[in-house]
């Protein structure tokens, strides 16, 4: 029988396997940040124990840094010392790491990329649940938490039982204005939030095929908010061509023969599928959330679901979640006004994102009720930015271009929605306070989000497209 | 470990996740300790002030009490954070309840020796039943015997746990002593792949 590509990858990793247990799983890059490793450090540091392999680590600070004035101090306390940390850290145990001021330093899922560092038939660690962004080379990558980080730390190992696999085929073309972002808030909103929980999920399909590397990263980045410990897809040309010249990619003889090996790097005809889902690209139309979970999705031309829709047991979350959201069940969407808008976090603050956007504004001014804020991914998105006048469309437009980091993606560091406040939000959760305490945050891709930046509430982005 | 009998806090709400367990800007602390204090911050506290406690919510009614948390399904989803697991550990859960677990937290829960039970639904709805009508009905959970019951209503129901896992949360083994035990193993599979040419 056949293997699938999580299979493939799978098995080369496998340093041995339990009786009963989990199996001993092989890790060929670890990122780290400030947040979820300081007490992994701390850890090996009272067991006496080095960093087993610290050059297959890579670290960045990304959730506590302020996304101005970045030159200065960081102006919070505690966010400073674990920034601090972090630079401590890596110095004792021979860790290379790009911080704050560093020409690499940004979100830990977009640097990996751009740098090269991510390469397919890997497996990728990070102590951040969005690593399944890497995914998208495909790789074998998840989250891990704060022990496991220091078990990869210690070992280059973790301890992980085999997934179950699912497939997601999409196939057939987008409508206009339609984006990746759309195509995983439709998945999601059809799995629900744990729809996928226990899974990986192979994204496979001609819609798929289509997509750009960076699109592609928006798609598997979004994994694990249907519970699925990670997402992924096979590499082909559009993955080869991507990643050639990067700075940590091979070169040379050594390119070569690393393309002919990621050749191999495919699902099987034959291959097995614990379950297996088709969509209809023409199907997805611009996506937005109403809810506190990402699976509370719908088109921006649809309705909330009145609450006769929604299951009794489902009831009670439904409309706990509208309360929170101030909105009402059956109640359209669009229209809705937006206070804030944010483009940026490690779903989408990539240049094509900020191409995108500065494409559509180009020319326009933002609506007078709103905020606008845009986060690049990284310093080279920045500079990318400002070399093709990307900063310059933003400020006619009347847009702050801020810093890398992950900004008001978690409500972590100084960039917070107030309470009370609309968000329409480019990144991955609109989890309750997950913006800041009592903030409302609405999903969508960053072309709705940038229309609404423009009219000051949410519209349907095919309209302007037509 | 082995065996816990404890009276439990019902959360009676489905995807209960780690940004709810513990904001993000309460991640900030370098050591694993102190989290239990702000567990569920937000859902416990009107406008983030200790001085206002929101009295419907479970954790701060005196009526419910006890070392194990019941959940509803899909607990824990979203963030990767082990400061989930670490709040309600330090907050004095030992166990937790729930017809579904994420991934990423049944891992972070096993690894602080917090005990994630996945019962199935009819089961989970009848220990919310009889905790909301006794709060003082005590949980059983046999962990040698993969096991949890409520002995005064007579109900009782199998849970999975690896054999390994059992192993170690039985034992209080934790997974780098057994992964520094296996060095050898790893060196002689980085061996193995560097000779092939791989990675």
């Amino acid at each position: 029988m056949g293997k699938s590509l999580v299979e493939k990858i799978w098995d080369a990793h496998v340093v041995k396997t339990i009786d009963g247990g989990p199996s001993v799983l092989y890790i060929d890059r670890h990122f780290i940040h400030e947040v979820t490793s300081p007490q992994a450090f701390a850890g090996l540091r009272k067991r006496g124990l080095p960093v087993f392999r610290p050059k297959q680590i890579v670290a960045t600070a990304d959730h506590n840094v302020p996304t101005i004035l970045q030159h200065l101090p960081i102006k919070e306390e505690l966010s400073r010392q674990q920034v601090d940390k972090l630079v401590s850290n890596c110095k004792e145990f021979g860790i290379e790491l790009y911080g704050l001021g560093h020409p690499y330093q940004g979100i830990v899922h977009v640097i990996g990329p751009e740098l090269g560092v991510t390469q397919p038939g890997m497996t990728i660690v990070c102590g951040d649940s969005h690593t399944s962004t890497h995914g998208a080379f495909g790789t074998i990558a998840f989250g891990i938490g704060t022990s496991e980080v220091e078990m990869v730390m210690a070992t280059q190992c973790v301890l992980q039982s085999k997934p179950k696999l699912m497939r997601i085929n999409v196939d057939g073309e987008l409508n206009p204005g339609v984006l990746s972002k759309d195509i995983i808030l439709y998945i999601i909103s059809k799995l629900s939030a744990s729809g996928a929980t226990g899974y990986f999920v192979e994204y496979a399909g001609s819609t798929i095929r289509g997509l750009t590397m960076e699109a592609r990263m928006t798609i598997c980045n979004m994994s694990i908010e249907m519970g699925a410990r990670g997402g992924l897809i096979a590499p082909d040309e559009v993955t080869f061509k991507y990643l050639e010249g990067r700075e940590f990619s091979p070169k040379g003889k050594d390119w070569d023969a690393a393309v002919a090996k990621w050749k191999e790097l495919y699902s099987d005809q034959d291959a097995k599928f614990d379950s297996e889902i088709n969509i209809k690209a023409e199907d997805i139309q611009p996506m937005i959330t109403y809810g506190t979970n990402p699976g509370m999705g719908i088109g921006v031309d649809q309705s909330i679901p009145a609450e006769q829709e929604i299951t009794e047991k489902e009831k009670a979350g439904f409309l706990k979640s509208l309360q929170y959201m101030g909105l009402q069940a059956g109640q359209p969407i669009k229209g809705q006004k937006v206070d804030y808008v944010f483009i940026g976090s490690c779903t989408n603050s990539r240049i094509e994102d900020l191409r995108l956007v500065a494409g559509f504004v180009r020319g326009k001014k933002k609506a007078s009720n709103v905020e606008v804020w845009v986060v690049p991914g990284s310093k080279q998105v920045e500079k990318a930015a400002q070399e093709e006048g990307i900063d310059k469309i933003f400020e006619e437009a009347g847009f702050q271009l801020r810093q890398p980091g992950c900004s008001a993606c978690l409500g972590m560091n100084e960039d917070k929605i107030p309470a009370g406040k609309y968000c329409i939000s480019t990144s991955n959760r609109n989890f309750e306070g997950r913006q800041g305490p009592n903030a409302r945050t609405l999903l969508a891709s960053p072309l709705t989000a940038a229309l609404a930046a423009i009219t000051g509430k949410v519209e349907d982005v095919r309209e302007y497209f037509n | 470990m082995k065996h816990i009998k404890s009276t439990a806090v019902p959360i009676n709400i489905e995807n209960i996740d780690t940004d709810q367990i513990i904001p993000a800007r309460f991640l900030k602390a370098t050591s694993r300790e102190g989290f239990g204090k702000n567990l569920f911050r937000d859902w416990r506290f009107e406008n983030d002030d200790e001085a206002q406690p929101k009295k419907d919510f479970p954790l701060n009614d005196s009526k419910w009490k006890g070392r194990i948390l019941v959940g509803a399904k899909n607990f824990g989803c979203g963030s990767s954070r082990e400061h989930a697991a670490w709040a309600i550990k330090d907050y004095g859960f030992d166990v937790v309840i729930s017809s579904f677990f994420a991934d990423i937290f049944k891992n972070n829960a096993l690894n602080n020796f917090l005990l994630p039970v996945q019962v199935s639904d009819d089961f989970l709805q009848k220990i919310f039943d009889a905790i909301e009508t006794d709060p003082n009905t005590e949980i059983e959970v046999n962990l040698e015997h993969q096991t949890i019951g409520i002995p005064t209503i007579g109900i009782e129901e199998k849970f999975d746990i690896n054999s390994y896992k059992k192993t170690c949360l039985i034992n209080g083994y934790d997974d780098i002593d057994f992964l520094l035990s296996i060095r050898n193993d790893i060196e002689g599979f980085e061996n193995k792949r560097k000779a092939v040419g791989a990675a």
